[in-house]
């Protein structure tokens, strides 16, 4: 596996910036200028790059899809939120029509913010295309079908020109798939979600969103730990704080970044991606998030290596 | 774990120290829970002097919520004193702050719980 492509990163609905947003952010900068001129393009961007990310930059809105670039030509994508419509479009503008693809989706769980891109997903209606839709739930098919049925949508299913075929996955079996081993593991969430590890011969990436961890439960913290070990990269559900994610929203099925960190330390993984996003949030509370979470991992890391913390975004590629 | 008790202005102060990891958690619920029962509507306020604490993970900070939840289903006072620095940080980060009364020291907190 070479790299890994965040496309949605938008936790239960899609979110976009309003005209307020982006008229805060020409504020900042334009502050941040304080009357500077820039004699080429080239300074300008140079100025641009150093304001924070909350003012040169946002973490997007759309709902959960990440690509996973292997080594052969084979497409992996974990989810299908609404970020699986840039992913569609990108790939039709590289690989054009007729190059027919094989794009492998692994579908976390079948609640609407990790479906709903699937209409939208160019690639399922040119034929030639192989599309291969993993998961666990028996019902993935019916889901799948079920939201492009009317009147949920105007394009019936059987209008999908490419091959798509089904896998329903067992959790806690790997499984082959086009050069990547791939274990997924049932998670706590309403009508469960499942995480995937993928395994390459020399990286490992772990999807584990939509997950709620009981901190009492020990039996649960190791499985965890052995499910995200020594991983390059994890991409963890880091919606809320721990406060609310044992208080208020106990049983929503979401976790938070403080037990993102201490499971990866636990596991020794190199990277955490903080990733399923609270739409509530802004650029500046996710900048914060990513900050404070950083700071923890720094002050409780004792004599572990660095855990490197990420705040995925919209667009964020990462080369592992 | 064991957790020394004292009194002074009418709070009870129980004292905790050392680590309160995922292995400790489990021991510092049970050694709370005496102490929690007491804690109701008209008995002496507690006080968790956090002053020998100096790490709490979120298996801890869940034996705190707890606590707290006890502690208000009693209407009895429930708070925390004297945070290490760094253990206040993950208090703020995990936003515990909000969730349990903290104070800056046994003597401040005292000043306002006793009352």
């Amino acid at each position: 596996m070479k790299e890994v492509v965040f496309w949605g990163t938008r936790g239960a609905i899609p979110v976009a910036p309003t005209h307020r947003d982006i008229r805060e952010k020409i504020v900042a900068a334009l502050i941040a200028a304080n009357g500077k001129s820039f004699k080429t393009r080239a300074a300008l961007d140079e100025f641009v790059d150093k304001l924070p990310f909350a003012v040169n930059g946002t973490f997007g809105g759309n709902s959960s899809c990440v690509e996973i670039v292997g080594d052969g030509p084979a497409h992996f994508i974990c989810d299908m939120g609404s970020g699986a419509r840039p992913l569609g479009q990108a790939k039709i503008a590289r690989f054009g029509v007729p190059n027919p693809q094989t794009y492998h989706i692994f579908i976390s769980h079948l609640h609407w913010d990790h479906l709903m891109g699937f209409p939208y997903f160019a690639p399922i209606y040119i034929p030639g295309n192989r599309i291969v839709i993993h998961g666990c739930h028996p019902q993935l098919e019916n889901a799948i079908r079920l939201q492009m049925r009317a009147p949920n949508f105007p394009v019936d299913y059987t209008q999908a020109g490419a091959t798509i075929e089904f896998d329903v996955m067992t959790p806690g079996v790997a499984k082959y798939i086009a050069g990547i081993n791939v274990t997924p593991k049932r998670q706590m969430h309403a009508g469960d979600s499942y995480g995937y590890r993928f395994e390459s011969l020399d990286r490992t990436v772990v999807y584990s969103t939509d997950s709620e961890h009981k901190l009492d439960n020990k039996a649960e913290h190791d499985e965890f730990v052995a499910f995200f070990a020594k991983a390059d990269l994890v991409i963890f559900d880091a919606m809320y704080s721990l406060a609310e994610a044992i208080s208020v929203k106990a049983d929503w099925g979401h976790s938070s970044n403080i037990v993102g960190v201490e499971l990866c330390q636990a596991a020794a993984a190199r990277r955490l991606a903080l990733f399923h996003h609270e739409p509530c949030h802004d650029d500046k509370q996710l900048s914060r998030l990513v900050a404070e979470t950083r700071r923890l991992e720094q002050i409780t890391r004792g004599s572990r290596p660095p855990l490197e913390i990420i705040s995925a975004y919209d667009g964020l590629t990462i080369t592992l | 774990m064991n957790l020394p008790i004292r009194e002074a202005a009418g709070v009870l102060i129980v004292s905790v120290s050392g680590r309160i990891d995922h292995t400790a958690s489990e021991e510092f619920a049970l050694a709370l829970a005496p102490v929690l029962e007491r804690c109701r509507q008209g008995a002496s306020p507690v006080l968790l002097d956090f002053s020998a604490v100096d790490y709490i993970s979120s298996a801890g900070l869940r034996v705190l919520m707890m606590a707290s939840r006890q502690a208000k289903a009693q209407r009895g006072v429930l708070a925390i004193a004297a945070l290490q620095p760094l253990v206040q940080e993950v208090f703020a980060i995990s936003r515990f702050n909000l969730i349990v009364p903290c104070y800056a020291s046994v003597d401040s907190a005292c000043q306002v719980i006793a009352s």
